[in-house]
């Protein structure tokens, strides 16, 4: 098995930090991998890749690897997800004008979501009087953490995503000037993207994703499940690699040198990658930071044990915005996509969730505790949904 | 004519043929940053009949040109990022006037292969017949192709170009430095290289770079 040779695709963002570190500092070639990794420009383009095997791996949104095991959106291509790559990491940013409209209408603190989800409400409310243009919020793909936040926030002040406002897929490279040219008044995303529109002056920070939902699956590794069952040595090696990778880059003595392997990737500043990795952003022009442990986990917390239950949850919001049916066939096959068992097999045991993590496992500001047993009934909690026949439909 | 409507025989040459007079009711939107690439596919669809093809080099505001165009097929290079926000038409919004899906359906494999390694991806609308839009992708493929390689023999002819010009200036450099001409300044060069195994550009290079540094 040594030299065994891997393409992974990957899009250049701070989270494919542990394909990007095991790769480029020597821990996949430890484990007898030639892993070569393939930057792409869109995740359509890294899902068709490695559907058709022009990709053995793939740094893939999470959502995804679920739609593209439920067959909804495409081509139904079984995945599998045997390490999560990370957690959190996304924010919501918008315009320095929406910020301002904001903050007249907030009746508290607005960076608290609920707060600011109410003034959203007041705001979209009175464009609607002076029949302006409906407010147009950017995010990366229909089945991403990135739209399904977005609404979720929306959703809580009152606001239904699909009828009051409008939301667009935008790829990232494309949002900060979308911003600032007005063709979208705020949007969700990953870094570095949200703040390389803070620095350039032309948007505000709103909401870290984790204020929103405290622990979100964002992207993971995503192998053909034909694949796994045919090379079940390389797929452990590469576990072991990501888990090595993932150590070494939560460990702080490592944190400078980690930041320069990744920004190399990136083309951005080595600062930029640090202020993200620890959590510690400029949100605002005027220099306001803001500070969470929790903006971005990798490797921590066990971030990297993929977690069925983020799974459902990412199932019930495809249930909720009627881009799937609701059925437990269904959830159960999402579930199974993510697997900790064979993390567990190549690491001879898993971390665990650790102290301090939501009791649910996930964790949203508002509306009662996820319950992965009963999507259904967790659901019907929620007022704002899209009911009746989905509006994907399945192909098997 | 139903059965020339359904789309199963070859394909027709000639404006006159029933078949040319299907294909160029077919309305194709190409969305491609690079003009020379979409005019070369451009070409080559109306060369082969199709009439209706427009051309998007703008991504921005992408959808809402899309449904104004309202094509039945829409051809774009996997190079553009905005493939993502197709995907979006996948999602039937009030925004939506028909559903798109994507060309290669499971057993189309092969297709998909071919169209991926050429670097051109292709929707069509939902219920419009495979037959009919298999010589559109097969001709789009080989166009890439041909498209590719033109870029190629484009970006050597310009490498040669600044070679040229970095070897010229180096030699300047040398004949300023050392009083020589520029043939011995060049054999310097070219036995330089030779002695080191390397390229007389890397060399010339290298002398640019040590003459920046002297200055």
């Amino acid at each position: 098995m040594s030299n065994a040779k891997l393409r992974i695709g990957y899009i250049p963002l701070v989270d494919a930090i542990s394909l990007v570190v095991a790769v480029d500092s020597g821990f996949a070639a430890a484990e007898g991998l030639d892993a070569e990794l393939v930057r792409e420009v869109s995740w359509s383009n890294v899902r068709d890749k490695l559907n058709i095997g022009l990709f053995d791996a793939a740094h893939l949104l999470s959502p995804m690897a679920i739609a593209s095991s439920l067959g909804i959106g495409h081509v139904r291509v079984p995945l599998i997800a045997p390490f999560n790559l990370g957690l959190n990491g996304n924010a919501i940013t918008v315009s320095t004008q929406l910020f301002t409209a904001l903050s007249h209408m907030a009746d508290g603190d607005i960076a608290d979501p609920i707060v600011s989800a109410r003034a959203l409400y007041r705001v979209v409310a009175e464009r609607k009087v002076r029949a302006l243009e409906p407010l147009t919020f950017g995010m990366t793909f229909p089945f991403s953490n990135h739209n399904y936040q977005l609404r979720f926030w929306m959703a809580a002040g009152g606001i239904d995503p699909d009828e009051d406002v409008r939301l667009v897929v935008l790829p990232p490279p494309y949002m900060v000037e979308s911003l600032s040219s007005g063709h979208v008044d705020g949007f969700c995303v990953g870094g570095p993207w949200n703040s390389l529109a803070v620095d350039s002056g032309v948007g505000r920070i709103l909401h870290f994703g984790c204020e929103i939902m405290a622990r979100a699956s964002e992207k993971v590794l995503a192998v053909r499940e034909r694949w796994a069952a045919d090379n079940p040595d390389m797929l452990s090696a590469l576990i072991r690699a990501l888990a090595r990778a993932s150590n070494h880059i939560d460990d702080d003595a490592n944190r400078s040198a980690v930041a320069v392997v990744l920004a190399r990737r990136l083309d951005v500043s080595v600062d930029l990658v640090s202020r993200t990795l620890s959590g510690n952003l400029r949100i605002a022009p005027d220099g306001t930071t803001r500070t969470s442990d929790r903006y971005i986990l990798i490797g921590r917390n066990g971030a990297s044990r993929p977690d069925p239950v983020q799974a459902a949850w990412l199932y019930a919001q495809m249930v909720r915005w009627g881009q799937a049916p609701m059925s437990d066939e269904l959830c159960a096959t999402a579930k199974a996509v993510f697997r900790p068992d064979l993390y567990d097999a190549a690491l001879g045991g898993g971390s665990q969730r650790g102290e301090g993590e939501p009791v649910d496992g996930v964790g949203g500001f508002t509306g009662p505790d996820f319950d992965p047993s009963n999507v259904a009934s967790h659901l019907a909690a929620w007022s704002i949904r899209r009911a009746g026949r989905p509006r994907l439909s399945v192909v098997r | 004519m139903a059965e020339t409507r359904n789309g199963f025989d070859p394909p027709n040459q000639g404006t006159s043929s029933p078949g040319a007079q299907r294909d160029s009711t077919l309305k194709i939107a190409i969305v491609d940053e690079n003009p020379m690439r979409a005019a070369i596919l451009e070409d080559g669809l109306r060369e082969a009949g199709f009439t209706q093809v427009e051309r998007i080099s703008e991504t921005r505001n992408l959808l809402a040109r899309i449904y104004a165009i309202d094509p039945e097929v829409i051809l774009i290079d996997l190079e553009n990022p905005s493939r993502d926000m197709l995907e979006q038409m996948f999602q039937v919004s009030r925004e939506v006037k028909r559903p798109v899906a994507m060309f290669v359906d499971q057993s189309d494999s092969a297709s998909i292969q071919a169209a991926v390694d050429a670097g051109v991806s292709a929707y069509i609308v939902n219920g419009l017949k495979k037959e009919r839009v298999t010589n559109i992708l097969d001709l789009c493929i080989s166009r890439f192709y041909a498209f590719s390689r033109l870029q190629g023999e484009l970006d050597r002819a310009n490498d040669a170009l600044k070679e040229r010009k970095i070897i010229d200036r180096a030699k300047g450099v040398l004949m300023k430095a050392k009083k020589i001409t520029e043939d011995e300044a060049y054999a310097l060069m070219r036995k330089t290289a030779m002695n080191e195994n390397k390229k007389i550009v890397e060399i010339a290079r290298s002398l640019l770079t040590a003459a920046e540094l002297f200055k």
